[in-house]
């Protein structure tokens, strides 16, 4: 897995909450038995981001101008809710983000994130809906997100600080990944089964 | 100390723990589907790795397959590669495996419980958020991405932060004509989507402890809906005989003996919870979703809300997007509601209780002639019961088809989808836009409700119908 300490990036908004994975990732395109190529897929559902055509729809949220190679998505409370669908943080990832910054997450999709290197950051909701009113009204605002100092800034003075899982910000500054390090336990886990 | 039933079956099995860092678990059985399982098998042979325990691993093909002739190939080629996957990974690696035409195939979520795997005090995994189905029995089962399937396979083990525990106690008794289905919508409905995540959930009270396993196996199955980690009701003697005899289950003296180990799972009285909820469940009213999220709901009698009487902004955008998906107007009585498609299936409502009540509701009956209905059985096993009941004629006398075992119309990988624009009433769990096929809409109810629906081709108080 690819470490990640810092990035800065252009901040794209989906104000929306309960964003649910059969949205980010429909089923119907759950069928590829690769885990990359699913970006071409993210968001579309019907009335999401492309017209009936298959043109992107230009009043859907990402497409709008100044979300152009956006890095970091801000969204409403509970995004990923639903499916286990690791498809979703995939999707997400292979069209460009690497930080999903919402009020709360569920669980199944904040665990999928971490695998995958994408981070998730909570932050209070009215800090989300600052930097939602920020992107906005300034088209191609940047943030920098910073898993080393847990620090959400910009370059106009704007600075918060998140908490994260302490294990998960470890694997993912230096690219652990679980399975390596829970082979590491293969002392234990045999002292487990012997005992069942 | 005295401990929840998650706590007690937590503690069990934990590998590993220690400051600062998640705990290693050990899995008891991890059950796998042709869907989130290729990436995790290709991790495994990229990396050299073995299976761990494939005695403890169970994989059949349930979301791709057709519910129609399987003589027949596959159209989607797609999805025959994805199944064909699966064939190769578990001869490859050695797991049980029941194909597509396996008399033990089905639903991973029926097949569990059905073939005695499903078990109390067990830990069970797989990578599919309706796992919390397994907990009815008084197991730790839950959900998980690809990347833990492969972690699974390769250690046996699941890394993990604890959940906090939240009971939802159902006081009181299921009136009549209130299924386990309406009860879990009602409790949606009622925390939220969002309401239970980062706990387990479980169910206590009257009403749950009167439910049938099949009951309760629809309402751990929906608390991933409420965005719970998992949901669980202790084991009691419904669950111990629905048990005995299951191929899997320990057999004679060492049944009897493995129950007196299970009835020690319960929770402890006193035991903390983080957060308790109290239902009654005499005042509960049969339900169905009006909105794209298993939390929008309203009673049979109720009406489609209108979003201007909404305070929260974010909430009234939501009703707002949600009617203007569905096409409903504000205020619209729940049973003006007209319908296209009705789906009696999924691993919420499939099994052979589910399919015996909404026989009951449609038999001598015809469904309307606007409405295509379908049936179908959540394992080969409930389709076999429920042709030697006659429940097929039954169905298919009024109009209804009858199919072979799989997901189907629940998330619509396979041919059976609503067309843009088609309206179902749909015994599965989710509504959200599109989940049963692009531009569809979907209303959540129970069986008999699904079934008096597509007689009438509109809701219909189940509690008036003759």
């Amino acid at each position: 897995m690819e470490p990640f300490i810092r990035m800065t990036g252009v901040v794209a908004v989906l104000d929306r909450e309960n964003v649910d994975t059969d949205q980010i990732i429909p089923a119907v395109y759950l069928k590829r038995i690769e885990r990359t190529g699913f970006g071409q897929f993210l968001f579309s559902q019907p009335g999401w981001r492309f017209l009936p055509d298959g043109r992107l729809d230009p009043d859907f949220e990402l497409n709008k101008p100044g979300y152009e190679g956006g890095t970091i998505l801000v969204a409403g409370k509970n995004f990923g809710s639903g499916s286990s669908r690791e498809h979703a943080p995939w999707a997400l990832l292979d069209y460009g983000f690497k930080v999903i910054i919402a009020p709360s997450f569920a669980d199944i999709f904040h665990n999928n994130c971490f695998q995958n290197g994408m981070l998730p950051v909570v932050l209070p909701e009215d800090v989300v809906r600052e930097i939602m009113d920020k992107a906005v009204t300034q088209a191609g605002c940047q943030v920098t997100v910073d898993l080393e100092a847990l620090e959400v800034s910009d370059s106009q003075g704007f600075r918060v600080p998140f908490k994260t899982n302490e294990f998960r910000r470890n694997c993912l500054l230096k690219g652990l990944d679980d399975i390596g390090l829970t082979l590491q336990l293969e002392g234990k886990i045999k002292a487990f089964e012997e005992n069942i | 100390m005295a401990r929840t039933m998650f706590d007690k079956i937590w503690d069990a099995h934990i590998v590993d723990e220690g400051e600062g860092k998640p705990t290693t678990l050990y899995v008891d059985l991890h059950l796998v589907h042709e869907v989130t399982s290729p990436q995790a098998f290709e991790g495994l042979r990229l990396a050299g790795r073995q299976v761990r325990r494939p005695e403890l691993t169970v994989a059949t093909v349930d979301h791709n397959v057709p519910t129609t002739d399987r003589s027949l190939p596959i159209a989607d080629d797609i999805s025959r590669r994805q199944i064909e996957a699966l064939d190769t990974n578990a001869r490859d690696f050695g797991i049980q495996y029941f194909d597509m035409f396996s008399a033990s195939q089905g639903i991973v979520h029926v097949i569990g419980p059905e073939q005695g795997y499903t078990q109390p005090g067990k830990v069970i995994v797989c990578g599919d958020s309706h796992t919390s189905t397994h907990g009815a029995f008084g197991a730790f089962a839950l959900g998980i991405g690809t990347s833990e399937v492969e972690h699974v396979l390769a250690t046996q083990c699941l890394v993990q932060e604890k959940p906090k525990n939240m009971e939802i106690r159902v006081n009181g008794d299921l009136p009549f004509g209130v299924a386990a289905k309406d009860l879990i919508l009602a409790i949606i409905g009622q925390i939220g989507v969002g309401g239970g995540v980062g706990h387990v959930i479980e169910y206590t009270g009257e009403a749950i402890q009167q439910l049938s396993m099949a009951g309760r196996m629809t309402v751990c199955n929906m608390s991933i809906e409420a965005g719970a980690r998992a949901g669980m009701i202790a084991p009691d003697e419904t669950t111990f005989e629905y048990m005995r005899g299951r191929p899997q289950v320990p057999q004679g003296d060492l049944f009897d003996e493995a129950i007196e180990n299970w009835r020690l799972l319960a929770s402890d009285p006193g035991a903390h919870f983080d957060t308790v909820i109290e239902i009654d469940a005499s005042k509960l009213e049969p339900f169905v979703s009006w909105g794209t999220n298993p939390g929008m709901v309203t009673s049979i009698t109720g009406k489609v809300p209108d979003p201007e009487k909404i305070q929260d902004a974010s909430e009234k955008a939501a009703a707002q997007r949600a009617l203007n998906y569905m096409q409903l107007e504000p205020n619209t009585p729940i049973s003006e509601i007209m319908l296209d498609k009705v789906f009696i299936g999924s691993c919420t409502n499939s099994r052979i209780e589910d399919l015996r009540a909404a026989a009951e509701v449609v038999r001598g009956k015809t469904v309307d002639g606007r409405v295509s209905a379908m049936v179908v059985p959540g394992s080969f096993a409930i389709k076999i019961k429920a042709e030697q009941e006659g429940l097929d004629t039954i169905f298919m006398e009024a109009g209804f088809e009858w199919r072979e075992a799989g997901c189907s119309m629940c998330l619509g990988m396979n041919p059976d989808i609503l067309q843009p624009g088609e309206r179902s009433a749909s015994t599965s769990n989710r509504n959200f836009e599109g989940r049963q096929g692009p531009g569809g809409r979907t209303h959540l109810v129970s069986p008999e409700m699904a079934a008096a629906a597509a007689i009438s081709g509109h809701f219909v108080d189940i509690r008036e119908w003759e």
